[in-house]
């Protein structure tokens, strides 16, 4: 559904992917770990076009991702985005920040989008704060706000940047139970994360990325309890026990 | 003190045909001036490079000419090349297009002021650049923008008595008429200094109004 073929990109005269291949399967959660800096998150914001590459190719659904083509907008609705800070519209409120789309981009119904946004916001346990501003809200609670605006475009996959990384301790778990029900709906999801145990549990395939290229890939388990690759390893050894 | 009011009566007519005048002059550029700014910051902050260049060239040149030279201009130049302006139209659009250009600078502080985050949203939504900018940025600059829009307005209607200069008989030159061929100058320039703060303290309270609202959130 989703595929890249020899990514390349450059932020002057950093390279920070360098030659990325792959294809996610319709239905298939993957998760994408790996150092800072290792171009995990520029990865996805290529895949929806927030991010232009500078050879290779995106498709999606085999269409081309083109960031400077009328085209992406099109692309933008197939394949939603959630964010690491997640982005919520401030002066909108809950409900209204999930039914903007679907009313001023695909032109819905506003009341049908609004009956649709709030069985949303009830999916991600919020029915009660449809009223409420993304300032009355904590981090966990915005951030299953914005999962529920991604969900409103009713998009084919759904790439998460990081989504628990601006989130207190106790506030990850809350997400990561709407993501996790999600990837047993079925969702095509891409999830960069720092979660091992989440990624372990729900990814199907874990790809390992360093340095702009991806060291090591394949079934969560395997990668991520018996890695083969040393920089994995280490990788591994640093995020399970930072002490 | 009696003779100040008996005055009054007599001036305050008058000087209300120029109040008028004033008003209209200031609605007539705010109007202009705040269309044409957001059509500056606009094409400032469309990521197009000849246009960002364009509309910085127009507002730096606009910036660097006296108000009252652009009035000149318009009001005396234009009919030479066939375009003629009543002095009142004259007015409204050179102050219009003289404050288009602090508002432009205003309003483009005000959308690069967002996170840029709330374009990457937008995007990720699907919007195109003005979906985002009507239904994400621009509510949000508003907020930022409205104290300083305020002081824009005491500025222009007071800047309003430079189309004095170009003959419109506003509230300043109604003023000075009436001094001219009374020879109270005290009277009637009090009137008129008080008849600008009528004005313009209510619009300084709201501004600061404004300004203790926006700081709170």
């Amino acid at each position: 559904m989703i595929t890249l073929r020899n990514i390349h990109k450059s932020f002057g005269q950093l390279e920070v992917i360098r030659g990325i291949s792959n294809e996610v399967q319709k239905g298939e959660v993957v998760c994408i770990v790996g150092p800072s800096g290792s171009g995990k998150s520029t990865v996805l914001r290529c895949i929806n076009g927030l991010e232009t590459y500078d050879a290779g190719e995106i498709t999606v659904n085999g269409r081309r991702v083109d960031p400077r083509s009328r085209s992406i907008a099109a692309i933008r609705r197939e394949v939603a985005m959630v964010f690491q800070r997640f982005h919520l519209f401030p002066h909108r409120t809950a409900l209204e920040n999930v039914i903007e789309g679907p009313i001023h981009v695909n032109g819905e119904n506003p009341a049908k989008a609004r009956e649709r946004g709030r069985e949303l916001l009830a999916r991600v346990g919020l029915s009660a704060r449809e009223d409420h501003y993304p300032s009355q809200l904590s981090g966990g609670q915005q951030q299953r706000v914005a999962i529920a605006r991604a969900l409103a475009m009713q998009p084919k996959a759904i790439l998460f940047d990081e989504p628990t990384s601006a989130l207190d301790p106790e506030l990850v778990g809350e997400v990561l139970g709407v993501m996790r029900s999600l990837a047993e709906d079925g969702m095509t999801m891409i999830v960069v994360t720092h979660e091992i145990g989440f990624a372990r549990e729900v990814a199907d395939r874990v790809l390992f990325l360093d340095g702009g290229v991806i060291v090591e890939q394949g079934p969560a388990k395997d990668v991520l309890t018996k890695p083969e690759n040393p920089r994995t390893r280490d990788f591994l050894k640093r995020v399970l026990h930072p002490m | 003190m009696q003779s100040f009011v008996s005055d009054s009566v007599i001036f305050l007519p008058i000087l209300a045909q120029g109040l008028w005048l004033t008003v209209l002059v200031t609605i007539g550029s705010l109007v202009l001036s705040t269309a044409l700014g957001l059509f500056w910051a606009m094409l400032d902050v469309s990521g197009v490079t000849s246009l960002r260049r364009g509309s910085r060239v127009i507002v730096t040149l606009i910036r660097g000419i006296p108000i009252m030279v652009q009035l000149f201009y318009i009001y005396f130049v234009m009919p030479d090349l066939g375009i003629t302006f009543t002095a009142l139209q004259a007015g409204i659009i050179g102050l219009g297009i003289a404050y288009s250009a602090y508002q432009s600078e205003n309003f483009r502080g005000g959308i690069e002021a967002i996170d840029h985050g709330q374009l990457e949203a937008a995007h990720a939504l699907g919007m195109g650049w003005f979906k985002t900018m009507r239904r994400v940025i621009l509510p949000q600059a508003v907020r930022i923008v409205l104290p300083s829009y305020g002081n824009t307005v005491v500025m222009i209607l007071k800047d309003s008595s430079q189309a004095s200069t170009i003959t419109v008989a506003e509230l300043a030159l109604q003023g000075k008429l009436i001094a001219a061929s009374t020879l109270k100058n005290t009277e009637v320039f009090t009137l008129v200094a008080l008849l600008y703060l009528v004005m313009s303290i209510p619009l300084m309270l709201w501004v600061k109004h404004l300004e203790r609202r926006f700081k709170r959130k």
